[in-house]
C-alpha cells in the first residue's frame, strides 16, 4: 500500500512537471482566463445591477463566482484534456496495451496523472487569473479556516468528479475508436450543467433542481457555493458529501467499464 | 486569382476528406451548432432573471449576438484553421507548404478546411433571424444595406485579427490560446450592448481593438439607437476604413513574420 501511495505521488508529480513546461502557452492561457473573466464580470454587473440579489447572489458573489469559474475551467478541464486525452489516444493507437500489463491499477494510474495536472492549472491558470480579478474588483473571500479548507477538499473533489465523468468518455473509445463525438458533446453538457455559461442559482424553477443533483455542480457551483459560505455548517459537509458520493459512483462505473473492456476488447491489429 | 483558385481547390479537397467520414461530419456539425447555441440560451436564461440588459431588450441582444457570431462563424469557416500554424513550426510541416507553388497563406487558410463549422454560422444566423423577425425595424433602403456591410466587413475584421493572432506564433510558437482572447473573446464581447461596459472600455475597443465596428455601429444604425459615446454619426460606417486598416497590419505581420522564420530544429 505505502509503495503503491509512493508511486501514485511520482506520477502526480511528473504530470505537473510535463505541464510546466509549456510556459508560452500558460501565460496566454491566463490572459485568455483574464478577458472572458472581465467580459463576464461587466455582463454580471448589468444583470446584478437590474435584478440586485437575482439567484440569491448579491453583486459581490456574482464577480467572485466569475473568477472561481475561470480558474476552474482548466482546472477541471472542462473542455476535456488531461491525462483522459491521452488514455483514448493510447486506445486509438493500440498503446494501452502496455497500460493493461502494467502491474498497477490503470485508474489509479490515470487519476494520479491528472491530478497532478490539475495541480499545475490550479495554481497556474487557477490563481493567476483570480488575482487579476481581485486587483480590479471587490472580491468576496471564505470568512474562516474552516471555510478555506472545505473549499480545498472542494476542489480537488471537483477534479475527481471530473476526471470520472472524462474517463468514462476516454474509455467509450475502447467500443467507438474515435471519441471525438462523444467528448463534444460531454464538453458541451459540461460547459452548461456546471454552470460555467451561466450560475446554476439562475436556472428558473425545476430547472435549477435537476441541474444541481447532476455531476456537473460539482465542478464549479459546490465549491463557489462553498467559497462564497453559501454552505454553513451541517450544508458545507453535505455539499462535500455530495461530491464524495458522486466521486465514488463515478470512479467505480469506470472501474467497471475498464474490467469491460479488459476482457471484451481485442487490441488493434491483434 | 490564382491564389483563389487554389484556396477553393484546397478546401474542396478538405470537404470531400471530410465527407468520407460523414456521420463524424454530420455529429461534429450538430457538436458545433450546439456549443454555440448555448451561449444563446445562457442569455435567454439570465433574462429569465430581468427584463434588460444595458438597457436592451433581449430580441436587441439576439440582434447583437446573431450578427457577432456569424461574423465571427465566416471567418472561422474560411481560415479558422490558421491558429495550428505554430504546431506546423513545431511539427517542422511549415517547411513543406513552403516549397509548393501556392502561397503560405492561401494553403494555412484552406488547411484542413472544416466545413462543420456551418454549425455555428446556422445557429447565429437563426439567432439573427429571429431578431429581425422579432425586432420591429423602420427597414429604409438605408437599414437594410447595412445588413450586408455589417456581415462583410465584421468578417473582414474578424479575418485581419484570426491573421494577426497567428502570425504571432512566428516568433511564439505555443501561444495559440493568445489569439483565441481577441477572436472569440471578441465575438463574445460584441454579443453584449457595450452600454454595459465602462467608457473607457468603449473607448478602447473603439480606438485600439476596433471589435466595436464588427456589429455595434452597425447595429445602432439599423436599431435606431443612439451612441453612448456621442462621436458622430460617420464613425457608423467606419467600417470599411477600419477594415481596411486592419488587413495592412496583419498583412504587414504575416509577411514580417514569414520572413522572420528561419525554420525548426536549431
Amino acid at each position: 500500500m505505502r509503495a503503491t501511495g509512493s508511486l501514485w505521488f511520482a506520477v502526480a508529480q511528473r504530470s505537473f512537471r510535463r505541464y510546466s513546461t509549456y510556459r508560452a502557452a500558460t501565460l496566454a492561457g491566463i490572459f485568455t482566463n483574464c478577458v472572458f473573466g472581465l467580459i463576464f464580470c461587466f455582463v454580471y454587473i448589468a444583470v446584478w445591477n437590474q435584478n440586485p440579489d437575482a439567484g440569491g447572489y448579491d453583486r459581490t458573489d456574482a464577480i467572485t463566482y466569475v473568477w472561481l469559474g475561470q480558474a476552474m475551467i482548466m482546472t477541471v478541464a472542462v473542455w476535456n484534456g488531461g491525462a483522459t486525452d491521452d488514455l483514448a489516444a493510447r486506445i486509438k493507437s493500440g498503446d494501452v496495451a502496455v497500460d493493461l500489463y502494467r502491474p498497477v491499477n490503470l485508474l489509479g494510474w490515470y487519476l494520479a496523472s491528472d491530478l497532478g495536472r490539475a495541480l499545475f492549472h490550479l495554481l497556474t491558470r487557477g490563481v493567476a487569473p483570480t488575482v487579476f480579478g481581485a486587483v480590479i474588483f471587490d472580491l468576496r473571500y471564505p470568512a474562516s479556516t474552516l471555510t478555506w479548507v472545505q473549499f480545498a477538499v472542494s476542489a480537488v473533489l471537483a477534479v475527481t468528479v471530473s476526471f470520472g465523468v472524462r474517463m468514462l468518455v476516454s474509455a467509450s473509445a475502447f467500443w467507438l475508436l474515435d471519441d471525438t463525438g462523444i467528448k463534444n458533446l460531454a464538453a458541451v453538457l459540461a460547459m452548461f450543467f456546471s454552470g460555467l455559461v451561466v450560475p446554476l442559482v439562475l436556472f428558473p424553477g425545476w430547472t435549477r433542481d435537476l441541474a444541481s443533483v447532476l455531476p456537473w455542480a460539482s465542478y464549479l457551483q459546490v465549491p463557489a457555493d462553498i467559497w462564497l459560505g453559501k454552505h454553513v455548517g451541517g450544508d458545507a459537509w453535505m455539499a462535500l458529501g455530495f461530491q464524495a458520493l458522486w466521486t465514488l459512483v463515478l470512479l467505480a462505473f469506470c472501474h467497471g467499464v475498464l474490467q469491460l473492456a479488459n476482457r471484451k476488447v481485442v487490441v488493434q491489429g491483434g | 486569382m490564382a491564389n483563389a483558385r487554389a484556396y477553393l481547390l484546397l478546401a474542396r479537397m478538405w470537404i470531400r476528406v471530410s465527407m468520407s467520414y460523414r456521420t463524424s461530419f454530420v455529429v461534429l456539425t450538430i457538436g458545433q451548432f450546439l456549443i454555440s447555441g448555448l451561449d444563446f440560451v445562457a442569455i435567454v436564461l439570465m433574462f429569465t432573471n430581468i427584463d434588460a440588459l444595458g438597457g436592451f431588450s433581449l430580441t436587441e441582444i439576439a440582434f447583437l449576438y446573431g450578427g457577432s457570431t456569424l461574423c465571427l462563424g465566416l471567418a472561422d469557416l474560411i481560415l479558422g484553421n490558421i491558429e495550428r500554424l505554430g504546431r506546423r513550426i513545431r511539427l517542422g510541416t511549415l517547411d513543406a507548404m513552403m516549397v509548393r507553388p501556392v502561397s503560405v497563406y492561401v494553403q494555412m487558410c484552406a488547411d484542413e478546411f472544416a466545413l462543420r463549422r456551418l454549425g455555428r454560422i446556422t445557429q447565429g444566423g437563426l439567432v439573427f433571424a429571429w431578431a429581425v423577425h422579432a425586432l420591429d425595424i423602420d427597414w429604409t433602403a438605408a437599414r437594410l444595406a447595412m445588413v450586408p456591410y455589417l456581415l462583410v466587413f465584421g468578417t473582414a475584421i474578424f479575418l485581419a485579427i484570426f491573421t494577426m493572432g497567428a502570425a504571432v506564433q512566428f516568433w511564439t510558437a505555443d501561444s495559440s490560446e493568445l489569439a483565441n482572447a481577441f477572436t472569440y473573446g471578441g465575438s463574445t464581447l460584441a454579443q453584449f450592448p457595450m452600454t454595459i461596459y465602462p467608457t473607457e472600455a468603449i473607448k478602447a475597443l473603439t480606438f485600439v481593438i476596433p471589435i466595436t465596428f464588427v456589429n455595434w455601429y452597425p447595429s445602432l444604425f439599423i436599431l435606431d439607437r443612439s451612441d453612448p459615446l456621442g462621436l458622430p454619426g460617420a464613425v457608423r460606417f467606419g467600417g470599411p476604413v477600419v477594415a481596411a486598416l486592419l488587413a495592412a497590419m496583419a498583412a504587414g505581420i504575416w509577411r514580417t513574420g514569414i520572413r522572420h522564420y528561419r525554420s525548426t530544429g536549431s
